[in-house]
């Protein structure tokens, strides 16, 4: 009844394209923006921020990342672990060695830096595929984390091989380190989220993004039809570190405020991305933030649920929550192997015949 | 997706809106899953059960009752971020992470929120320098000091020389496991031993390699920083090589049943340092035994107690209930507030007669804390495992550490700290 095409007339070429042709899709993604920017800001405290927000918000901006490689340009990678690190530890660098800079530069700065080693570890894609791939880049994930634990200059020498996150501020508000405000914290990932999210939504709907397609779809058929390989798949490894280098950083300065590369950056945080990709649904931008949604906010709301509201004990919840989400796991691509994304597709579908379905 | 956030808020909201609790708040991040879980679980159980005793023998300290909200952690800094934000608003007084990585995190945050950060040898050893970390207590011994004193065990053995000697340092690859290089490296330059540094990536289920090196260079010590599974995977892969299991001592996070337990008689002899006693046998396990065991209130499954690590979690409550005392006593009041907890913590004597009192005579070495000293006596004493008796038999007495060598290094290192933070000191 209200979400429908009819009677939305376009009239420029401008009007037709746009991200958002059904009037109801554009007033909820205003509305989305409005309550993110407007009303979150005012009543987020520590918890919500740490606890929710903030991990939620740098996740979509990796599963973003990871989504454009994957999803898009059909390049498998389990690299990003070692990535984000690459983020982390050259905000890190930048951070300690430019102080006068603002830390919004070196958070970009630091996404252009992993963008080049992605470009780097990108290279092996023109040769291999598949499973190959994925191998290559897994070697990517390893050696990283070997380069920043073996060498002292990335840590600064510290005894302890840990990064610290130094107090930085943008417009006199801090935004890293610890005494840093609740709402500093997400207004600067939702910040960095929103750009990252209408980048890559642009980029995927243009010239950028079809070639990318072609070659997931058929790199032959791609080349014949004149896409070059070589410039499509750099590209999408250079987009999507980029995101990567930028959620990574984020990670380190905003979120943890410290932290090791072994831990935060391991085997385990690329295999996480990359779930949250494939159950948010490949080549679609809601379905990284639905994925991340569900593989950050479950398990809290699962242990608040468990521990705070049921009282139980601790280790048995922890062990339940690992069983729940992986059942959902399952159960989500036997049911819908497109995703999450490819639900709400269909929602949408259904949405717009109701409530007169033939 | 709106949906989700909505069934996610009502559902927070409902669990994180517990009632406000007027009692003392000490909340226990411990981890019972994971890689880890094994030391973990003995710990936990330790520092929960000292509290249930407190509560049930003596109705808490000073009159109010302890509540120890337990958090999992999983030994991951994310979900300990998550398990900090989520009992930090229950009003807690004092945090205990038992992990290092946790704690190079919570450092800033707690220096920010104005509550104790206790890790008694773990965390960042440093932090043993009161007049820059004001929030942090690492009292009665970090790493450095293990370091230390396991060098001067060995010194001992030697008889007072250990030139030309070659030490093997096997470490967790993290932030806990590279503490101890720094000290050695000095250590190393004083005593002209040659120290081979071999890194074990987390959780350290594969060794092969690094014993195999172990094997090919015959060192003529082996030190461990391990933790969790890497410790029994490590003394399992040295009976294997039939390294001399004297030869090899682990630091205090490495020496539990747990970690000799699956090498079986093959690990008799293997040595590890601790700065407390271990067992079943001091007088406050008759009253563990009555008010908390009989009547079905232990922690867990109840079949820890007298393991090393479950004295280790007692000994930190412990510390805790008396630096709270101690505070209800400079505060004249007993329901005190987390500021005051610090004040308790930098005002602690803990006497040899107090321990006694406490049924734990010959338990722990006195603490003396400062406004200047967070660290201790930096002492700790050789354990050795007995495989057929199943117990740690104490080998030396009490072993201070060096401070001519370690004194410096923790100036060196907190001045770093304190520029980085902009931090100027105190108690001057």
């Amino acid at each position: 009844m209200f979400y429908r095409e009819a009677g939305d007339f376009k009239t420029s070429y401008r009007e037709d394209s746009q991200t958002f042709p059904i009037k109801f899709d554009r007033l909820r993604y205003y509305a989305v923006l409005a309550v993110a920017f407007g009303v979150i800001p005012l009543f987020i405290n520590d918890y919500w921020a740490n606890a929710v927000f903030v991990p939620f918000l740098i996740y979509s901006i990796a599963a973003i990342g990871l989504n454009i490689l994957v999803g898009f340009a059909g390049q498998v990678s389990l690299g990003t672990g070692g990535f984000m690190a690459v983020g982390a530890y050259a905000v890190y660098k930048l951070m300690t060695a430019f102080p006068e800079v603002s830390v919004f530069f070196h958070v970009l700065i630091a996404g252009g830096i992993t963008a080049g080693v992605g470009v780097l570890f990108g290279l092996p894609s023109l040769r291999i595929k598949g499973f190959y791939l994925a191998v290559a880049t897994l070697a990517a994930q390893f050696f990283l984390v070997w380069l920043f634990n073996k060498v002292p200059w990335f840590y600064n020498y510290s005894a302890s091989g840990q990064i610290n996150a130094p107090d930085r501020t943008i417009f006199g508000v801090f935004v890293t380190g610890a005494q840093t405000s609740a709402t500093a914290k997400y207004m600067f990932c939702l910040v960095m989220l929103t750009i990252v999210a209408v980048i890559a939504r642009n980029l995927t709907r243009g010239t950028v993004g079809r070639k990318w397609m072609a070659i997931r779809d058929m790199d032959i058929a791609a080349e014949i039809i004149g896409v070059n390989p070589l410039t499509t798949k750099i590209t999408a490894f250079a987009v999507s570190s980029f995101f990567i280098g930028i959620a990574g950083a984020l990670f380190f300065a905003v979120y943890l405020g410290a932290a090791e590369v072994g831990e935060a950056f391991g085997i385990q945080k690329s295999f996480l991305i990359l779930f949250m990709v494939i159950i948010g649904g490949l080549g679609s931008i809601f379905g990284s933030f639905a994925g991340a949604a569900f593989l950050v906010l479950l398990p809290v709301l699962l242990k608040n649920v468990l521990v705070g509201t049921l009282g139980w004990p601790t280790d048995l919840a922890a062990h339940i929550e690992l069983m729940i989400v992986g059942g959902l796991i399952v159960v989500f691509l036997i049911a819908e192997p497109h995703g999450l994304a490819q639900l709400w597709r269909l929602a949408k579908e259904k949405l717009r015949l109701w409530p007169f379905p033939h | 997706m709106k949906k989700t956030f909505a069934a996610l808020a009502a559902a927070t909201i409902a669990a994180t809106a517990a009632p406000a609790m007027a009692d003392l708040v000490v909340p226990n991040l411990s981890y019972r899953t994971g890689a880890y879980a094994a030391n973990g679980i003995p710990y936990a159980d330790g520092f929960n059960d000292y509290f249930t005793l407190l509560n049930e023998r003596d109705g808490g300290i000073g009159g109010e009752k302890v509540v120890v909200p337990e958090c999992e952690t999983a030994y991951n800094t994310e979900k300990g971020v998550e398990c900090y934000e989520s009992t930090k608003g229950m009003g807690a007084l004092v945090y205990n992470p038992l992990s290092t990585g946790i704690t190079y995190q919570l450092i800033p945050k707690v220096s920010a929120d104005g509550i104790t950060l206790y890790t008694p040898g773990y965390g960042r050893t440093s932090a043993a320098n009161g007049k820059v970390f004001e929030w942090v207590f690492n009292y009665p011994a970090n790493y450095w000091d293990g370091a230390s004193v396991a060098v001067k065990h060995l010194l001992e053995v030697n008889g007072g020389d250990l030139n030309g000697k070659k030490i093997a340092l096997v470490y967790h690859n993290s932030a806990y496991g590279k503490e101890p290089i720094r000290t050695l490296t000095e250590l190393s330059k004083k005593h002209g031993f040659t120290l081979v540094e071999l890194p074990v990536d987390h959780p350290g289920q594969e060794q092969k390699s690094q014993w195999l090196q172990i094997r090919r260079d015959k060192p003529d010590y082996v030190l461990m920083w391990g933790w969790g599974v890497m410790n029994q995977v490590a003394i399992q892969e040295a009976v294997n090589i039939k390294y001399p299991m004297e030869n090899f001592i682990g630091i205090w996070w490495s020496g539990s049943e747990n970690d000799v337990g699956p090498a079986g008689d093959g690990a008799n002899g293997y040595k590890t340092i601790s700065f407390h006693g271990t067992g079943a046998n001091f007088p406050i396990n008759d009253d563990l035994k009555k008010y908390v065991l009989d009547a079905g209130k232990g922690s867990g499954a109840a079949d820890q107690v007298g393991t090393v690590l479950y004295s280790r979690g007692m000994y930190a409550a412990m510390t805790i209930s008396e630096a709270i005392r101690k505070a209800q006593e400079i505060a004249g009041t007993s329901a005190v507030n987390a500021a005051q907890v610090r004040e308790g913590f930098e005002n602690l004597n803990l006497t040899e007669e107090r321990l006694t009192e406490l049924g734990l005579p010959d338990f722990a070495q006195p603490i003396a804390a400062s406004c200047a000293d967070h660290g201790g006596p930096g002492s700790a004493r050789i354990y050795q495992w007995d495989a057929g008796g199943k117990t740690w038999n104490s080998v030396s007495d009490w072993i201070v550490s060096d401070a001519e060598v370690l004194d410096p290094l923790v100036a060196e290192d907190s001045a770093a700290f304190a520029a980085e933070a902009g931090i100027t000191e105190r108690c001057n």
